[in-house]
């Protein structure tokens, strides 16, 4: 009984693997809007480059949540 | 769970609503893809542009990130984005009984990626031969730094399929976890508040449940775009070696 409360204790903490994630794409789209800012022409290269910069800090994120998938719902 | 005659090796090969929302899915784009053309005008209408914008945004994504030698990948990239496109928007508007989204799956997405994976592997090596090994090695890096390099870069080569999967399932159970979540709500209210009051407070997740419908649509041409691109930046690593 005890494991199966500390089972969903992990599951909680894990969650903050997803701040990690927003704190990267956050971090990601400021550098982007600085950067068009200065340079409004070249959005469309920014925005793409921004783009595949978020998909890979959001997988993080991702990985968080099937982590958490995997603890309380595989046995 | 299908009949015994759908085994083969241990394994269920029956037909499952898997295969069937896949083959409708094939349909569609065929349908959509067909009928769009069928005309051909110079002047195109609403769907065959829509068509024409399909093909150029591919074909635009592998000029830019392979080059003139990405031509003879179009099939592949596009038949991937197309797939994953409406694999993921046939799962948003589930109108087929017992349909979900199939890219919701890591079998599905894991094949996918697999067979990209296995097509910038086995192009790099009948193309460069020994030399896709220096894929792993970037050039300009100082000698004492490689014993650290290659391990790193080996490892990230093969998670390649991994991420690649995993990001487009996760992705999308993660969005329709949380229309669930959201939708919940309202039957929540209604079964605490009672009907009057829980129907009243129930249009608050309602208008958010909207919104969010917006934006797992969104999602849902994002992740294909992500999956055509990643799928292309990696040909252009076989391609070209860095």
């Amino acid at each position: 009984m005890e494991l199966e409360i500390l089972k969903y204790i992990g599951a909680g903490l894990m969650a903050f693997g997803m701040m990690g994630a927003a704190i990267g794409i956050g971090l990601i789209f400021s550098g982007a809007a600085s950067g068009v800012a200065r340079n409004p022409a070249a959005q469309d290269k920014i925005f793409k480059t921004a783009l595949i910069g978020a998909v890979f800090a959001e997988l993080m994120g991702l990985f968080s949540f099937v982590g958490i998938f995997i603890l309380l719902f595989i046995k | 769970m299908g009949a015994p005659m759908f085994h083969l090796g241990g394994y269920d090969i029956g037909f499952s609503n898997s295969a069937l929302v896949m083959l409708i899915s094939l349909a569609a784009i065929i349908t959509f893809l067909t009928l769009g053309m069928r005309k051909r005008a110079t002047v195109p209408g609403r769907w065959q542009s829509m068509s024409e914008m399909s093909y150029n945004f591919v074909a635009n994504m592998i000029g830019e990130n392979i080059g003139p030698e990405g031509k003879k990948f179009f099939p592949l990239i596009f038949s991937l984005f197309m797939f994953v496109l409406f694999a993921n928007l046939l799962g948003m508007f589930s109108f087929v009984p017992h349909g979900y989204a199939v890219t919701s799956q890591i079998a599905v997405t894991f094949a996918l990626a697999i067979l990209v994976f296995l097509t910038v592997t086995i192009y790099g090596f009948v193309k460069h031969g020994l030399h896709f090994f220096s894929l792993f090695a970037p050039s300009g890096v100082p000698l004492w730094i490689l014993p650290f390099i290659i391990p790193i870069e080996m490892v990230s080569f093969l998670a390649r399929p991994i991420s690649l999967s995993i990001r487009l399932a996760a992705a999308m159970t993660a969005g329709h976890v949380l229309l669930e979540v959201i939708a919940g709500f309202i039957v929540t209210f209604i079964a605490s508040l009672g009907v009057v009051y829980g129907i009243t407070a129930g249009v608050l997740p309602l208008g958010l449940l909207v919104l969010l419908i917006g934006l797992e649509i969104f999602i849902c041409f994002l992740q294909a775009y992500i999956f055509a691109l990643l799928t292309s930046i990696y040909l252009h690593d076989a391609v070209h070696l860095h």
